[in-house]
């Protein structure tokens, strides 16, 4: 397997190689980063308005992470992430209507509008969670590599089918839960992969600030056996090769990796952060190097898009935002009946101040169990 | 308007309530509060330091530390990275060792990553090394709902904390406590947790020149009242305020006490007024299963039992994780509607 340990070099010139992939798949990716960037301006534009309230953490710069690593995974592959969870969710296929209306805080969005920018999950796309609490998610992303191999090897009784991808940032290395997590998956030969997109901030602390040996994010996987790869994080077509061959490694072995995903944040950590800690001239660096205009100019190169499909492409993510703005601003606020709902499985209300809490369902509704064929029933 | 001024503690002079000053108005902003009660201290011992995420170059993520890494250097206001156990485990090392930390929490919630060395180290240390190593520490940083933050970043701990012994919890309601509360709490020789809301770090109060400490245990009466007591703490206190205002409309009048520390609580303060009023009703933005709201109620049950024309009502944060939408997060909440309702319920006025 081939992984890339230095950032790809642009070639001038030579046109980049493509993967042997359907035209249609390699324009999906372009349109998916083109939306989560479009999907994050107007984020920005409603937080402003305040029609977006608490924290909002945005993805932009960072687009090729979340389009290339899901491109590479099967569906069927569970992911988990942190707080900045956009781009995941609509790389993974959460529509842009369900993301949005989520921070509007609207019955519309994916958690009926319970968990908001920072909360976002996905039950038919596989996403377990944006998680707001740095480093949480890690034991979780090795939870639900258990959970796969064991019902695939224990109850299903064949091979290890599936990988977790468990996102963090750079700033996530250094909670002692990470540490634990990646012990027992090394332990337990969990097939998850635990992605550090290393953007070189955590808020305004540069990474050498509170990160020992951060020159190399791998070494924090290495005393827990960890597979490696350093990925360029700013080029779609390097995480997609890298991670699809890490990935099914993975599968086949049965066992953790860790990526040192090398990308940046281009704008602040959230919308309060006038980013004093660095330099304009830092941040147009990275800029030119934009992991669109990149991707752009390989299929170009190659023939697969031309100047006008580009524009049409851009023409319907800004489109498909519109629209939902429009449908979060038009979704009704949540009952306020939904305040007490989704507390337990069962239906159960308000607490009373007895021991019995106020019913909002049937008294049918109160015992029903998960039956252990996976069914639904009463027990 | 404060209470039991002639006890015992209030007789030694380093302790004063912040209107005995007397001089200007000054009105400065509550974070600025906490600043100048930490900078002073600072100044003061030089064991006293500051640790925490973002506090040092990022002026604090609440601006709350701003401009104390210039003063103070980056021996003593010190960032940290993202690691709640390690840095507040090692801070309890160092109060060991003698020093006095303040570590910074960005939000109390944050706080839970590092639950056992601040429930199961700083609080027992003395007991458990039977008087041989105390452990004088500052925890603090924002508790309670934010705005829209959700259920992970939204935590009430003292609803937490409280039950465990061996750590006293400040929650003040307006700067000037704020300030004469957090230097008393860096003086303090045992571990302190300091309770902030980010919602009111950009309130403003009149916060006299000159140094005051408060005493821990030692309630404020905010607003003298005859048909109801509302007992307090922290940022519903001024929902109480708010209350007693529109109650007073209708004829209700409303004694509103600030209880100002929950542990120690000033038990005497509340039970005279609910002695004169014979009503009670307590507010508390933690959820109400076994709250230090719970508590209280329990004790005026107790202690007034023959005073009391109705039981103990009380107000509390509803049953359930906070809520992202905005409008959930309002009627979840504590707010001026329910305490309104509560006590026109309490005092037959429904
Ligand atoms: C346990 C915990 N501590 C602190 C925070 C506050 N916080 C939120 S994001 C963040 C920085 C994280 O940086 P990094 O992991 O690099 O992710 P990035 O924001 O760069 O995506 C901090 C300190 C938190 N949410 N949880
Ligand atoms: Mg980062």
């Amino acid at each position: 397997m081939s992984i890339s340990q230095t950032p790809t070099p642009v070639v001038n010139g030579q046109p980049r190689k493509l993967p042997s992939l359907p035209a249609p798949t390699l324009v999906k990716w372009l349109r998916d980063m083109h939306l989560i960037r479009e999907f994050e301006v107007r984020c920005m534009q409603s937080y402003q308005e305040k029609k977006i309230g608490g924290f909002c953490h945005v993805y932009i710069g960072q687009e090729a992470v979340a389009v290339g690593c899901v491109a590479a995974m099967k569906h069927e592959d569970p992911i988990v992430t942190a707080y900045r969870d956009h781009g995941h969710a609509l790389a993974r296929g959460m529509t842009s209507r369900a993301c949005m209306a989520e921070m509007y805080g609207k019955v519309g969005g994916c958690a009926k509008g319970k968990g908001g920018s920072m909360h976002m999950f996905d039950r038919p796309n596989n996403l377990y969670g944006g998680h707001g609490i740095v480093g949480a998610q890690t034991p979780l992303g090795a939870g639900l590599a258990f959970g796969t191999k064991y019902e695939d090897e224990v109850v299903n009784g064949g091979k290890n089918r599936r990988v977790t991808l468990a996102f963090l940032g750079d700033g996530a290395v250094n909670q002692g839960a990470f540490y634990e997590a990646m012990n027992l998956a090394g332990l337990f030969d969990l097939p998850v992969i635990f992605i550090v997109e290393n953007n070189g901030y955590s808020m305004g602390t540069a990474i050498h600030r509170g990160t020992t040996m951060s020159h190399d994010l791998c070494i924090k996987g290495r005393a827990h056996g960890l597979k490696e790869a350093t990925i360029d994080g700013m080029d779609v077509l390097a995480v997609y090769q890298d991670m699809h061959a890490l990935a099914e490694w993975c599968r086949e072995n049965s066992r953790p990796a860790i990526v040192d995903m090398k990308c940046y944040r281009y704008k602040g950590h959230s919308m309060s952060d006038p980013r004093k800690y660095r330099t304009r001239e830092e941040e147009e660096r990275h800029e030119s190097n934009d992991p669109i205009g990149k991707y752009e100019r390989a299929l170009l190169d190659h023939g697969v898009v031309t100047d006008e499909s580009i524009k049409e492409i851009m023409k319907a993510c800004r489109e498909e935002v519109r629209d939902a703005i429009q449908f979060s601003n038009e979704s009704p606020e949540p009952p306020m009946s939904d305040l007490y709902t989704d507390v337990f499985v069962e239906p159960w209300g308000r607490f009373t101040g007895s021991s019995q809490p106020e019913f909002t369902g049937g008294a049918s509704n109160v015992c029903t169990f998960r039956a252990t064929d996976g069914k639904e029933g009463l027990v | 308007m404060s209470a039991t001024m002639s006890s015992p503690v209030m007789s030694n002079p380093i302790f004063r309530e912040p209107e005995t000053l007397g001089g200007a108005v000054r009105e400065i902003e509550f974070r600025d509060a906490i600043r100048e009660a930490m900078s002073e201290e600072m100044r003061r011992d030089k064991r006293v330091f500051l640790l925490g995420e973002e506090v040092a170059q990022y002026d604090g993520a609440y601006k709350v530390s701003k401009g104390m890494l210039a003063e103070f250097g980056e021996r003593r206001i010190i960032d940290t990275p993202i690691s709640e156990s390690g840095f507040a485990g090692m801070a309890i090392g160092a109060a060991m060792m003698g020093l006095r930390p303040i570590c910074e929490f960005m939000s109390w919630s944050f706080s839970l990553v590092a639950a056992d060395p601040i429930l199961n180290n700083a609080p027992k240390m003395l007991y458990m090394s039977g008087g041989q190593w105390g452990c004088p520490i500052v925890f603090r940083g924002n508790d309670g709902a934010g705005g829209q933050l959700g259920s992970t970043h939204s935590w009430c701990v003292e609803g937490l904390f409280s039950n465990v012994p061996g750590v006293k919890i400040v929650i003040p309601s307006c700067p000037a406590d704020a300030k004469g509360l957090m230097k008393t709490a860096i003086r303090d020789d045992d571990p302190v947790f300091f309770l902030e809301s980010e919602r009111m770090l950009g309130n403003k109060g009149h916060v006299p020149e000159g140094e005051y400490l408060i005493p821990f245990g030692h309630a404020a009466v905010r607003r003298k009242g005859t048909d109801c007591t509302l007992c307090s703490w922290g940022r519903p206190v001024n929902f109480c305020l708010e209350a007693a205002e529109i109650l007073a409309k209708e004829g209700i009048s409303c004694e509103v006490i600030d209880l100002r520390t929950i542990r120690p609580l000033d038990l005497p303060t509340v039970v005279a007024s609910v002695r004169k009023t014979n009503c009670a009703v307590v507010v508390d933005q933690s959820w109400s299963f076994s709250s230090p709201g719970g508590e209280l109620a329990a004790l005026i049950h107790k202690h007034c039992f023959d005073d009391l024309d109705n039981f103990v009502h009380r107000v509390h944060s509803d049953d359930v994780p906070t809520p992202y939408s905005s409008k959930l997060e309002q009627e979840y909440l504590p707010n001026v509607r329910k305490i309104c309702e509560a006590v026109r319920a309490a005092t037959y006025r429904a």
